[in-house]
């Protein structure tokens, strides 16, 4: 694992940007989950796939997303 | 580990009240992120405008000041003049705000090579009002006000703020630029951060233009409303540097 991202689900409001630019593919919306807002949050399922690239943090609009390099 | 990114401290920890997929933030966050890395923070004052950005003053941990309907430029002028020198001062306008009821105000600074720098922020619609037709919606894109799609016959053709600055002496930068992606988004990221170097330089009136989706009036989801923007905005209204003659100076 290169890399570790964290989600401030809370905050989160669905929008999928971060899925769109995510090289690696794993970042998806949660469906299982309903946050405070009422919407389904983003989330990484294979955390062991992340390169620690940031692009998911640097287009979130809502900056909730925090990135962790090796 | 090491954190590699997080929350700029040019923001506050204020929750954003902007619709899910707004580029609002993504721009908030590049003008902070630009703050933070020239140490600016404590000695810049930011205007908000009038329109969705509205409580931007809430957002960004600079000083912030509010103006009346498109008259962001105005009070910058008065707050850059009167500021100690080195104080850092930028607008952040929408389109409505700007290009529509403040476009004298906008002109004239950069007229009078006003030292500040103004984000404007250009989705092409009203949003907070509704999603009215705005001077910058295109030909054809449909909004409350032009349910059919706006007609060049009876309302012109979009204005182009970039081009327009361009032509003004006291303007010395001025570039569009759009965060769908990565890669724009460093390149905007850039732009901020160049407007605001030479606005430390004295040099003049800065501007960027970002060019922002606006997924709710737009009627899409924030995904298409990227891909919207693409395929019919950036025709339009082309990226790029307009006007850079700090060099020159």
């Amino acid at each position: 694992m290169a890399g570790k991202v964290t989600f401030c689900q809370d905050r989160c409001k669905g929008c999928e940007l971060c899925v769109s630019v995510c090289p690696k593919g794993i970042i998806a919306i949660d469906q299982d989950v309903t946050n405070r807002k009422g919407y389904h949050p983003a989330t990484v399922k294979e955390m062991d796939k992340c390169i620690g690239c940031a692009s998911c943090a640097k287009i979130c609009p809502d900056s909730i997303i925090t990135v962790e390099r090796l | 580990m090491a954190i590699v990114y997080q929350k700029s401290k040019g923001l506050t920890d204020k929750e954003l009240h902007y619709c899910p997929g707004c580029t609002h933030g993504i721009a908030h966050k590049l003008v902070a992120e630009t703050l933070e890395e020239l140490g600016v923070i404590g000695t810049t004052v930011g205007v908000a405008p009038v329109g969705c950005s509205v409580f931007a003053y809430d957002y960004f941990s600079c000083d912030m000041h509010e103006a009346a309907h498109g008259r962001a430029p105005a009070v910058a002028t008065g707050i850059k003049r009167v500021s100690p020198p080195g104080t850092t001062v930028f607008t952040y306008q929408g389109d409505g705000d700007l290009a529509a009821i403040g476009t004298a105000e906008i002109v004239h600074a950069a007229m009078r090579g006003e030292k500040f720098t103004t984000i404007f922020i250009n989705n092409a619609i009203y949003g907070m009002t509704g999603g009215q037709m705005a001077p910058t919606t295109l030909v054809g894109q449909k909004a409350t006000t032009c349910p059919l799609g706006r007609s060049k016959e009876h309302y012109g053709s979009p204005i182009r703020m970039c081009e327009l600055l361009s032509t003004i002496d006291g303007c010395v930068y001025a570039e569009r630029v759009c965060v769908t992606d990565i890669p724009n988004l460093n390149n905007a990221k850039k732009a901020i951060k160049k407007a605001f170097e030479l606005q430390q330089k004295n040099a003049g009136f800065t501007f960027v233009e970002i060019l922002a989706a606006c997924p709710t009036n737009w009627g899409k989801t924030p995904i298409k409303s990227v891909e919207w923007l693409k395929e019919n905005m950036i025709p339009y209204y082309p990226l790029g540097v307009y006007k850079d003659t700090a060099e020159v100076k």
